[in-house]
């Protein structure tokens, strides 16, 4: 049995995220939001239309979720805090999913940027889960400015490269006791899989689950690659190794 | 860093493009396809002739490109004319100097009733336009129309007359999200010629008009050449690569890049290099495949058609239900057209339509709130 994710003392049914970003209808994204099992959602307060005529995104989330705001288009941490208070003033509640990107091209985020805005939307009570560069003297620094988790990229957003950065992420699981959530360039269950054998606390996909032919089951695929990974890390799995290991040693009979 | 983009226009002034495309071979069309990220001989390759024999390849991985990227997500956007008065004279342009049209500019009840009229199709997203007359359009105007429409739309775009860095920051401060400007053509003698006189025939401080705007702290920008007025081929690649710089200096914007096509059945003017439906198609895969994060755009000049059948090859946003006259969403004294709009799908059919090719019509993508004080 796994064991349960607690993020900022709460507990959270699922390992699997899902952002709500690049679906081809919201009627597609909540039957994947059910599919998965996800707990966790996000979604890009600049899609968020209290105004709108249109259908409103927040209404085709399953109202057991948490639904966690992004600040998708800020560029600098003032732009970023700014999007946070409007989310928490449209009732989008604490959570909040700090994205500074000051880069359009790659869509690398501004980790002292990242820093700042973690530190004033702590102080105002914000759960802050901050979306960074996977560097452990940073993910030090969002512990102490108060982050509730640390949500460092696998690859580029939208590349589907898989765990690229697997070297630095396996340093911050090591070291920064916070939950660490592996967010972006996760293409396929087996790179969920391999994020959370190496200790991730939880992923985070949007881009391969939205824009796959059929998003319901993929986001169910992934779901599950998250638990078998999740069971494989803490039931303790054999290491690689180098070398073929014989079942019935050459050397026995020293015993 | 290289101070303008204007350095790089004249890198390519005595560059022999017709000698380059005739030197492209269908194997140089492969290498470039199996490649992740292009060089701008790459962008070329991919718009000569001799690219089109494998446009289907070329068009699945635009698709593959746009969707990894944007999603299956189409914006949607109106465009809304302020003023029709303008001093240049282009002669491709239903607003220009000499046309003797009824001229009219929106008082504020008027902007206020076009306004409602177009909010009422769900439409957010709205572009301005102006002609270029600073006496009778001044910024002190376009300041006015921006704080009246920020209650009713998410995010306001200006497609007007070029401006400077502080004038741009003026704008922004006020609401501004986005620009739009068109070199209309690259080519500095042609430009010279269509336009003669009035405030546009500054070829380079309209150039650098988008990377103003960027050192202001514009948030979208979007260029384009007016696609007929010369070789398509090299008007694109130097779009393209006016695009590419703007997204290397500044990287902080989100870059578009528009394909406005000047039919020749529609309308009074005709191009001198008119584009077939074949022609734009393969512009449109080979920028997206060079720039696979800028935003494309076209307009309601081309037919429903083509554009229900752009979608997925590198479109990310529409205009929808467009006007092109002053008043010509509510107003019983419309102006005439700037130019003949081909599609005139109402803003609930193109919405179907999108829906229809497995894609999310987006109408608002922005919150006033989330801007600048």
């Amino acid at each position: 049995m796994e064991t349960q994710l607690i993020v900022s003392g709460q507990p959270i049914r699922s390992r699997f995220f899902l952002g709500t970003g690049k679906f081809a209808s919201y009627k597609i994204m909540r039957e994947a939001i059910i599919s998965s099992g996800a707990h966790i959602v996000t979604v890009a307060l600049r899609r968020i239309d209290p105004q709108a005529k249109e259908e409103n995104i927040l209404e085709y989330i399953p109202k057991d979720c948490i639904v966690m705001a992004n600040t998708s288009g800020a560029r600098n941490a003032e732009e970023a805090i700014r999007v946070a208070r409007l989310a928490r003033a449209l009732g989008c509640g604490n959570w909040i999913k700090i994205e500074v990107i000051p880069d359009n091209k790659y869509l690398l985020p501004d980790n002292a940027q990242t820093i700042y805005a973690t530190e004033v939307l702590a102080k105002e009570g914000f759960i802050v889960m901050p979306y960074v560069n996977p560097d452990l003297a940073d993910a030090r620094r969002l512990r102490d400015a108060g982050a509730a988790s640390i949500m460092p990229l696998g690859a580029p957003i939208g590349t589907n490269k898989g765990i690229a950065l697997r070297e630095l992420i396996k340093i911050l699981i090591e070291e920064i006791e916070l939950p660490i959530v592996v967010d972006a360039g996760i293409g396929r269950p087996s790179h969920a899989a391999q994020a959370m054998e190496i200790g991730a606390a939880a992923v985070l996909v949007n881009t391969a689950v939205a824009t796959s032919d059929d998003p319901v089951s993929v986001a169910r695929a992934f779901s599950l690659a998250v638990e078998a990974g999740r069971l494989a890390y803490e039931c303790g799995i054999s290491p690689i190794r180098e070398s073929a290991q014989a079942s019935s040693p050459l050397t026995g009979f020293l015993r | 860093m290289p101070k303008t983009f204007y350095d790089q226009i004249e890198r390519f002034e005595r560059f022999d493009f017709a000698a380059f495309f005739s030197r492209v071979k269908p194997e140089d069309v492969e290498r470039v396809l199996a490649k992740d990220s292009l060089s701008e001989t790459d962008f070329l390759v991919l718009l000569s002739e001799e690219a089109f024999g494998c446009l289907e390849p070329l068009a699945q991985k635009a698709k593959r490109i746009t969707v990894g990227n944007f999603g299956k997500v189409i914006q949607l956007y109106a465009p809304l004319y302020l003023s029709n008065y303008c001093e240049n004279d282009c002669a491709y342009c239903g607003f220009k100097h000499s046309n003797p049209i009824a001229r009219k500019r929106l008082s504020l009840t008027e902007l206020r009733q076009e306004a409602e009229e177009i909010a009422k199709s769900g439409i957010r997203q709205i572009l301005l336009l102006t002609g270029e007359s600073r006496a009778q359009s001044p910024l002190s105007y376009i300041k006015e129309c921006v704080s009246l429409l920020k209650q009713t739309f998410s995010m306001i775009s200006i497609e007007i007359y070029p401006l400077s860095v502080d004038e741009y920051a003026q704008l922004i401060a006020a609401g501004v999200c986005g620009l739009t400007i068109y070199q209309e053509t690259y080519d500095q003698r042609l430009y010279a010629q269509l336009h003669g006189q009035g405030p546009k025939s500054d070829y380079r401080f309209r150039l650098e008009a988008p990377q103003r705007a960027a050192q202001a702290g514009m948030r979208q920008i979007n260029i384009g050449a007016l696609l007929g007025l010369a070789e398509f081929r090299k008007e694109v690649f130097l779009a393209g690569l006016h695009a590419y710089w703007l997204e290397r200096y500044y990287p902080d914007i989100e870059l578009g890049i528009s394909f406005p096509r000047i039919q020749p059945q529609v309308g009074s003017f005709s191009p001198a290099y008119p584009l077939r439906d074949r022609d734009l198609t393969q512009a449109i895969v080979a920028t997206r495949i060079f720039l696979p994060r800028a935003g494309i755009t076209i307009s309601t000049r081309e037919t429903k058609e083509l554009r229900d059948n752009l979608i997925g090859l590198g479109l990310t946003r529409l205009s929808a239900g467009s006007r092109t006259q002053v008043g010509g969403y509510a107003l019983s004294d419309k102006t005439e057209g700037q130019f003949e709009i081909a599609d005139t799908s109402s803003v609930e059919t193109i919405r179907q339509m999108v829906c229809r090719k497995g894609y999310q019509p987006v109408f608002s993508d922005w919150q006033n709130g989330m801007n600048r004080a």
